[in-house]
């Protein structure tokens, strides 16, 4: 299992967000693929060190958006992803992180150049779990 | 019978002299699960916890604790109950091995693998001399002792004070471990909200000897809210708003901080027509701190005749 999840306490996001953020992240980034089993609520919880309340909450809030699922007597496994957000809801999500990593950038006197090549150099490297665009289909 | 809450009190108060320590506190504990007892110093919390084992007689007021009258406790309730003081009061000239030993003739129900496992979590040799141990070790000794008999309902009177940050995650391994049992409760008082947010199922909250709050920690978390509005100058003066905890106005900008936040908060914000207004997430240290905290308003703009 590819599975690593840090827990930041004192943070503004609450503990079960921070699980199921990283959850989806792993899945986006195909650090986790569809099939993989996920450790049973009591023992992320024990290797957490947080409540298992907080991780079942974590782990329903996830198979409600059809991430994952619990199969009965056998354990918590990734699901096929079904689509998470509407389009507008996903750029209203967008809109903040782009706006933190620009902030950031500017405060490291990175150039518009230098930001964008960046970026575009590393969307090229990263094996993302990307949904194709319309043209890009025939590849 | 499992439905019923492991600790209950009404109107449970206690003066010393004049002053109240405690005062009309009604507590309910529900079974199963950790419930964490937080206050500022000296708001009340030892005092409470004294009461509930019947360790302090109420001035007035009453309650239960697994079913019994905390006035009257019996033997058999007091076995099924463990109960960690502040202080790890212990025998010096023991060896940690004996302190089990000892301990482990007043409990029929002793669980010796549960003694050496804690023990060994926290690192202690068994040959070890009490009076040799570190702070972080006697604590870990002292919840050894206290969880071996498998108690029903687990009471910390502050575990976490004076431990060092490993010794503090073992203490927290430990409550985490123990919630295997999902009839088992923990109920203890802390300042370590880093602690409380790891494990806590439910709060309460003592000011100044009177309850403030007692709820699950999410509906806490949800209920203190924090919005930012934004102004072209200088902030109006802040209407009255229920449920306001702080209002600190700066230049351009004026941070609210309240506790259930609705529709009608929303409308008197808006109606202060800021240039922008939006939710700033607040961490549970700071949802606390504004709940205990000095309230009303503050604020970083100097008066004319200051400046």
């Amino acid at each position: 299992m590819n599975l690593s999840i840090a827990i930041n306490t004192g943070s503004a996001t609450p503990i079960y967000k921070q699980i199921t953020d990283q959850v989806r992240l792993a899945v986006a980034t195909r650090k986790l693929a569809v099939g993989d089993q996920l450790p049973s609520v009591r023992a992320l919880a024990e290797e957490l060190v947080v409540n298992p309340n907080t991780v079942a909450r974590a782990y329903t809030d996830l198979a409600r958006e059809g991430l994952i699922e619990s199969r009965a007597g056998r354990g918590v496994f990734v699901t096929r992803k079904r689509k998470m957000f509407t389009r507008e809801e996903g750029r209203r999500r967008l809109e903040p992180l782009l706006e933190g990593l620009i902030g950031e950038a500017m405060v490291m006197d990175f150039t518009q150049e230098e930001l964008r090549d960046a970026f575009e150099k590393k969307l090229s490297q990263c094996q993302w779990n990307f949904k194709k665009g319309a043209d890009a289909n025939h590849e | 019978m499992n439905d019923q809450p492991v600790i209950r009190t009404q109107g449970l108060t206690r003066y010393f002299g004049a002053r109240p320590a405690v005062y009309e506190l009604n507590l309910e504990v529900p079974r199963g699960g950790v419930f964490a007892l937080l206050g500022r110093n000296g708001s009340g919390k030892t005092t409470t916890i004294r009461m509930l084992l019947g360790l302090l007689a109420p001035t007035r007021g009453g309650g239960t604790i697994l079913g019994y009258d905390i006035r009257a406790l019996p033997p058999e309730a007091r076995a099924r109950i463990g109960y960690l003081t502040e202080e790890h009061q212990l025998y010096g000239w023991m060896s940690v091995r004996e302190c089990g030993d000892f301990q482990s003739r007043f409990y029929p129900a002793w669980n010796e693998k549960i003694f050496r496992g804690i023990i060994g979590h926290f690192g202690l040799r068994p040959a070890a001399r009490v009076k040799s141990l570190s702070r972080g070790e006697r604590a870990g000794l002292c919840l050894a002792l206290t969880l071996a008999p498998e108690p029903e309902l687990l009471i910390l009177d502050d575990p976490a004070i004076g431990l060092d940050p490993v010794a503090r995650r073992s203490l927290i391994e430990s409550m985490v471990f123990l919630t295997r049992r999902s009839d088992r409760t923990i109920f203890f008082s802390s300042h370590q909200l880093p602690d409380v947010e790891r494990v806590a199922d439910y709060i309460a909250v003592l000011d100044h000897s009177v309850l403030r709050a007692c709820c699950p920690l999410e509906t806490f978390r949800n209920s203190v809210r924090q919005v930012r509005l934004r102004f072209p100058g200088t902030p109006p003066p802040v209407p009255k708003i229920p449920g306001l905890l702080q209002a600190v106005r700066s230049e351009g900008e004026l941070r609210i901080t309240c506790v259930h936040y609705n529709g009608a908060t929303e409308a008197a914000l808006r109606a202060l027509i800021p240039s922008e207004m939006e939710p700033a997430p607040i961490t549970l240290e700071d949802a606390f701190i504004s709940y205990l905290g000095d309230r009303g308003e503050k604020s970083f703009i100097l008066s004319e005749t200051e400046a």
